[in-house]
């Protein structure tokens, strides 16, 4: 098994390398598209280049930008990370919790995390508050449902045996419950980080002076696809790095759960 | 005769479900000795594993009363010790961090719990296993984790609920021999739930056979066949023979 995987991780590299191939081919070779439409990868390349230090032309260096996109972003994830998976547990458990907050939480879960960004600039201006706030909403609602979810997941008969060897209610919720919903509670927690850099990026092309959005916004209105392209590669390997590094935190964490895929 | 440990007196239990009543145990009235292993055999979906629930206080009773080492039971303790049928095992714990489990939740050191359950686990024969998690092991072995797990809690009744039910034939019977050879060197008061009459005589000192439902007690045989029991031995078939003729048969 182990053998095999090692003889095929050429095959993941693979598939980057064609993509650039084609793109390249289509651009620089077949010039299916003007370079001032679509630039091929070495116009790309050159321009990410530049522009991890030049700050023209909209006022900031990329990494300043990327900087500025996931302070906002790790902050109001960590926000809804912090509120929401125990409110989630704690509905779960409690059932009055449950009867208290599920009300108003199911009126607020269907609107999309970008659906409060007007309120937000309304409330707070364009700074960084409306941003974090409307972020910690989107990482936050995916927290609750999946704590919520993994927590009634308990089997009985794990509380049985808790029971029978004496545990109490609190020590139940947190050495039978908790560990029960805790690959699902990861889960909650890598899919907010996800809807966290979605939102912060598009919450940043609305309204914002700095960031990846900003950024690609500002090029889209000088016309340099070539910004736009560095930008959206910097959110696509950002999001990526984000996803393996809790996958690998999930896997030291989760023991002993046989998962399928 | 030893000190009677179990006293059901009149026991009754009613379930109100959606749809109405369910009458499961009908006055049943019951005594368990001390360090007898005690069979309850009767046919499936009866009411036995109900039984048990309602000793160990999993369910209370809707009649009479259950008392255990002279207390009424009213609620799970740690005096009361289970073994499920299956998947009782934590998943997120090792061999260890399961059968280690019940003297922590009472606050024993670190130290003496940890060589507790060590002697558990060897008493159990799974030397070597103490830090594999049960995914990784087989049926048979995962519920010798669950005998080691309640054993090790040192209750002073252990209920097992058709603990060999979902094992293949082979380690059943491998299963029977080690309970035998386990409970002959630490002796207990154990309440067996079965619907398999061959383990039935094989591990009782006393079986107690249970109608359909609503259960209540058929007729009661003491097996003082000598241990370790041949199951193809003359008197095992006779009593084999002589038992399942008494049993309802299962719907």
């Amino acid at each position: 098994m182990k053998k095999k995987k090692e003889n095929y991780w050429w095959l993941s590299i693979l598939s980057i390398v064609l993509f650039v191939a084609v793109w390249w081919f289509c651009c620089d070779i077949l010039k299916l598209a003007s370079s001032s439409t679509l630039p091929g990868p070495v116009t790309v390349a050159q321009t990410f280049v530049k522009k991890l230090t030049s700050t023209a032309p909209d006022g900031a260096t990329l990494p300043q930008h990327i900087f500025s996109s996931l302070k906002i972003a790790l902050g109001g994830w960590a926000m809804g990370v912090l509120i929401g998976t125990p409110l989630g547990i704690f509905m779960a458990w409690y059932k009055k919790v449950d009867l208290f907050v599920r009300p108003v939480f199911d009126l607020l879960r269907p609107v999309p995390g970008l659906a409060w960004i007007p309120l937000m600039i309304i409330l707070f201006g364009i700074g960084i508050t409306p941003k974090i706030a409307t972020v910690f909403l989107s990482a936050f609602v995916p927290c609750v449902l999946n704590s919520y979810t993994g927590i009634r997941q308990t089997k009985d008969v794990h509380l049985w045996v808790g029971q029978t060897f004496g545990a109490s209610d609190t020590q139940m919720l947190v050495h039978i419950a908790v560990p029960t919903a805790l690959p699902l509670i990861m889960t909650g927690i890598r899919v907010a980080l996800g809807a966290a850099w979605t939102c912060i990026v598009a919450a940043e092309m609305l309204a914002s002076t700095m960031g990846l959005g900003y950024m690609i916004q500002q090029a889209r209105g000088i016309y340099r696809p070539d910004i736009i392209i560095c930008g959206m590669i910097g959110i696509g390997a950002i999001g990526a790095v984000f996803s393996w590094i809790l996958s690998l935190i999930e896997n030291t964490i989760v023991k002993g759960v046989r998962r399928d895929g | 005769m030893s000190r009677e440990i179990i006293v059901c007196k009149h026991m009754d239990k009613t379930f109100d479900t959606s749809r109405g009543a369910v009458h499961v145990i009908d006055d049943v009235t019951l005594n368990v000795h001390e360090n007898e292993l005690l069979v309850l055999f009767g046919p499936g979906q009866c009411g036995k594993s109900t039984m048990i629930n309602c000793m160990s206080g999993l369910e209370p009773v809707t009649g009479g009363s259950v008392e255990v080492s002279g207390k009424t039971v009213v609620k799970p303790g740690p005096d009361r010790g289970v073994v499920y049928q299956r998947m009782a095992l934590f998943p997120w714990l090792t061999v260890m961090g399961n059968v280690e489990y019940g003297p922590k939740m009472r606050g024993v050191p670190k130290k003496e719990r940890r060589e507790r359950a060590q002697y558990y686990i060897e008493l159990v024969g799974l030397k070597g296993f103490e830090n594999s998690f049960p995914n990784q092991l087989s049926g048979g072995m995962q519920q010798r984790v669950g005998i080691a797990r309640a054993y090790c809690n040192e209750p002073d009744v252990l209920f097992m609920d058709e603990p060999f039910g979902h094992l293949d034939a082979q380690t059943r019977y491998l299963m029977q021999e080690d309970l035998m050879k386990i409970w002959e060197r630490e002796k207990r008061t154990i309440v067996f739930v079965t619907n398999n009459i061959e383990e039935a005589i094989y591990l009782a000192d006393r079986i107690v056979v249970m109608t359909n439902c609503p259960t209540k007690i058929k007729k009661e045989y003491v097996i003082d066949l000598p241990r370790p029991r041949n199951y193809v031995d003359t008197e095992f078939l006779k009593l084999r023979e002589e038992i399942s003729a008494v049993v309802d048969k299962a719907l």
